[in-house]
């Protein structure tokens, strides 16, 4: 997953309007303009990398943002969310398990080498060896030979057939691997990043629609330089000369030079501006969901949170919840109520998995729900969630607390820790003892992202440590489909399920809201929240 | 005077020592794991996490850790950010930003602050020193990011003067707003003590002498008044400047300037320990070497104050 610094210290990320997808993004026409200038430079916010610019150590927005506009994977993800394909002639499979992938000819990193299948191979290789310790491992587990416990320097389940061909071979079926592809873990790397990896990482090479500036274009905490790559031949059309990304510390100077016109475009309006910027940028305001999904969870090893009492208190729980006044009074209507458990943005989201009236608000039966757990055992202690206090989320949890103390008649409070490590530490190591803030921005558009990694039985991420193995069924038969649309049915049906165990409690969306000067046109956001620059044109 | 320089530098070295110390301990007490944080609401495979504790030394005891980090320091090997830039590198980078913008802002308060403190203060009770008076009091008043936003949207983005922040290279027209920011409440308190201590100074016997004696007012008043009233304006100004070049984390975050006070925020932020101790490190150093210079100075000002012994 993509981390949003930014969003998890300030909680800067989130917008109205959802199911906007379009709607409000749409740059308008260029004809009322000045003819557009193909050698401007676009200008735009960013935040410095965490890691060196390597697509497989990468795992957040600030050098995500940098590495797609500077890479080409297999596919590239259009402005909603469909891979299309990048380097890749074609992306094959009969069984969901291997994967024959042909790539296009003709196509060079920016040092003049050919882009070909053991480009992919050796950098795919790279990213899964335990040795090299990359951030992004995990975008390989699923591939045949991979191991967490012991170094594999070469992966059994990539066989590269000639230049331009390569086979993939998984540990199990895999229905959605092709949608990953577009990810920037999947990023071939040129010959010459393996010759000096650490410098590379600072002036990385590669072969996308755009390119470093030349050496030093990476200026650590202040900005990087990118000019277009006449070499590239893939889907992205690059409509400007360049694209040049100033970090910012603060949300609040971008938009204040956005509003100066020193900033063409801003991926996302400070807090402070929230009740404004709408009338600042009147239609240059953008306000569209995001592939964001914020919740909190409630382990089972929690006193009264197991079994059947568990159950109904969950749903009791969610149930005083009433998400409609929060996300209106708390976000100004910057995010919006979950129906599920992904994101609106995605391939395959419905409104209507069954039982989702669980995420209704009703008191009444809250109540009820709440009774019968106490009838099974009195309920004691005060409800807690826990969060970090450093990323914002004081005004909402205190708002949960409140609508759950006047529905269901018990204590509840926030428990704030100061910073996120804190926080994250305690339900890592599983010593938390409080109900806790969860969130998952997704890796890719697709359902599976949401749910596998979170809920799957012993997954990663499941930090609640949910089991249940009628979801673990179907989520395997959603993977071993060939159909997509098969494929989705099967996670809604999982979904079901989680709408009646409620491994956590689901709020709401996170939306991208950001906004455009005068001189650029076509702005649309992308899936992922982030611009699509290349489309971007300046007058 | 050599002697007294050379004796004040070895007093630094346990300073030293010991601030860093205290911040690597503070740093390294901070509760939650840094290397967790990296991974967002994702929980990253156990064995990955053990990798990387190895590499930056994560998985031994403090002392280890901070004796890694002393014996960088001897081969001038201040670490690595986790971005993989050289700390080295990163001060170069930002103290000549901060360095600019404190002169700058030094400039600004010392000028304007001394100038008409000593007119408030040799015509004491007159409208210009009541207006003095408010205005100062109004801007010491107002914290620093009030006073920072209001001139980033008046100046900056109503009126168009500046740009509302620093673009790349910092350079020194963009800086000029935020020099002003900060300057505003150290002007505010040099013009109080300017004028209190001209008051002063204007009553004493050797300023009634020289007035007695026939000099003119232009003459009285720069030499004999105004040299003896900067005595604690100079202690004022010195310390500020310490205090300036040491960056400014909430003006340097709300204009972006690439500083010192911008970038070890973001490094207390990331829990980046080789980057947070070496600016603090660099910090005390030039705050020690400021403080000296500013005692130095007395004896200038006044020869009654001497360090040879």
């Amino acid at each position: 997953m993509r981390i949003n610094r930014i969003g998890l210290t300030a909680v800067a990320l989130v917008a109205a309007g959802a199911l906007t997808l379009t709607g409000c993004s749409g740059g308008g026409t260029t004809d009322s303009k000045p003819s557009a200038n193909a050698s401007a430079i676009i200008t735009t916010n960013g935040s410095e990398p965490q890691n060196p610019l390597i697509p497989t150590n990468t795992n957040e927005v600030g050098g995500g943002k940098i590495l797609d506009a500077i890479f080409a994977g297999l596919v590239y993800y259009d402005a909603d969310g469909k891979p299309v394909n990048d380097m890749a002639e074609s992306i094959d499979t009969d069984d969901s398990q291997t994967f024959t992938i042909k790539l296009k000819e003709g196509n060079t990193f920016t040092n003049g080498e050919d882009v070909t299948a053991q480009n992919f191979v050796d950098a795919w290789n790279y990213g899964a060896a335990l040795d090299n310790k990359q951030l992004s491992s995990y975008f390989f587990e699923d591939i045949e030979g991979f191991s967490y416990d012991e170094n594999v320097a070469t992966l059994s389940g990539l066989k590269v057939v000639d230049d331009t061909t390569f086979t993939v071979t998984l540990k199990q079926p895999t229905a959605d691997f092709p949608l990953r592809l577009g990810y920037s873990a999947f990023y071939p790397l040129p010959k010459a990043a393996f010759e000096d990896i650490d410098a590379f990482g600072q002036n990385p090479i590669g072969n996308g629609p755009y390119k470093l500036d030349g050496e030093g274009a990476w200026k650590h905490d202040e900005s990087i330089a990118l000019v277009k790559n006449d070499d590239y031949k893939g889907g992205r059309e690059v409509k400007n000369g360049g694209l040049t990304i100033t970090f910012y510390a603060q949300q609040d100077a971008a938009y204040s030079d956005l509003i100066a016109g020193n900033l063409d475009i801003l991926d996302a309006i400070p807090d402070s501006a929230f009740g404004s910027y709408e009338s600042d940028l009147g239609d240059r305001a953008v306000n569209q969901a995001a592939a964001i999904f914020q919740s909190f969870a409630i382990p089972e090893r929690l006193e009264h949170f197991s079994g059947e009492e568990g159950k109904l208190r969950r749903q009791a729980i969610s149930m005083a919840i009433n998400r409609d006044e929060i996300t209106k009074v708390i976000f100004q209507d910057t995010r919006t109520p979950a129906k599920d458990f992904t994101s609106p943005v995605i391939d395959g989201f419905s409104e209507d998995i069954k039982g989702n009236e669980v995420l209704t608000f009703d008191a009444k039966k809250a109540k009820e729900l709440w009774d019968q757990a106490d009838a099974i055992s009195p309920w004691t202690g005060t409800f807690q969630i826990a969060y970090n206090a450093d990323g914002g989320h004081q005004g909402w949890v205190d708002a949960v607390s409140n609508q759950l103390k006047n529905t269901l008649k018990i204590d509840a409070s926030g428990a704030p820790s100061p910073t996120f490590a804190e926080v994250r530490t305690a339900i890592t190591d599983r010593t938390i003892k409080t109900a806790f803030r969860t969130g998952w921005q997704a890796d890719y558009p697709g359902l599976f992202n949401f749910l596998g990694p979170l809920y799957a039985t012993n997954a990663g991420s499941n930090d609640g440590d949910y089991s249940n193995p009628e979801f673990d069924a179907l989520l395997k038969k959603g993977q071993g489909e060939t159909s997509e649309e098969a494929a989705n049915k099967d996670f809604q049906d999982a979904q079901a399920i989680l709408m009646e165990d409620l491994p956590v409690i689901p709020l709401w969306y996170a939306n991208v809201n950001g906004g455009y000067g005068e001189d650029v046109d076509n702005v649309k956001f992308g899936w992922n929240s982030v611009p699509l620059y290349y489309d971007v044109t300046k007058g | 005077m050599a002697r007294y320089i050379l004796f004040r530098l070895l007093q630094a070295i346990p300073v030293l020592l010991g601030t860093t110390f205290l911040i690597y301990f503070m740093v390294f007490a901070m509760p939650g794991d840094p290397l967790l944080a990296l991974f967002g609401d994702k929980t990253p495979n156990p064995a990955l996490l053990e990798q990387l504790r190895e590499q930056y030394h994560l998985n031994e005891p403090f002392f280890v850790q901070y004796l890694y980090y002393l014996g960088g320091i001897f081969r001038f090997d201040f670490g690595v950010s986790y971005s993989g830039q050289p700390v080295t590198e990163i001060l170069a980078q930002t103290f000549p930003v901060t360095i600019r913008l404190a002169i700058l802002a030094l400039l600004f308060e010392m000028i304007a602050g001394i100038l008409i403190g000593l007119v408030s203060g040799i015509r004491k009770g007159g409208i210009f020193d009541a207006s003095a008076l408010v205005v100062s009091l109004i801007l010491i008043s107002l914290p620093i990011f009030v006073t920072a936003f209001l001139g980033q949207y008046f100046l900056g983005i109503a009126l168009g003067w500046f740009r509302p922040t620093v673009g790349a290279g910092a350079p020194i027209q963009d800086l000029i707003l935020p020099a002003l920011v900060l300057a505003s409440i150290s002007f505010a308190q040099i013009v109080r003590l300017t004028r209190s201590s001209v008051i002063e100074t204007k009553n004493l016997d050797f300023v009634r002498t020289a007035y007695s004696k026939g000099l003119s007012s232009k003459r009285i008043v720069p030499v004999h008044i105004l040299r003896n009233s900067l005595i604690p304006v100079v202690t004022y100004l010195g310390t500020d400047f310490g205090v300036l070049l040491v960056g400014a984390t909430v003006t340097e975050g709300i204009f972006n300037v690439p500083g010192v006070g911008r970038t070890l925020y973001q490094a207390i932020l990331k829990g980046e320990g080789p980057t947070v101790v070496s600016f603090v490190t660099v910090m005390v150093l030039i705050y020690l070497v400021v403080n000296l210079l500013v005692d130095l100075l007395y004896a200038v000002l006044d020869p009654r104050i001497r360090y040879a012994k």
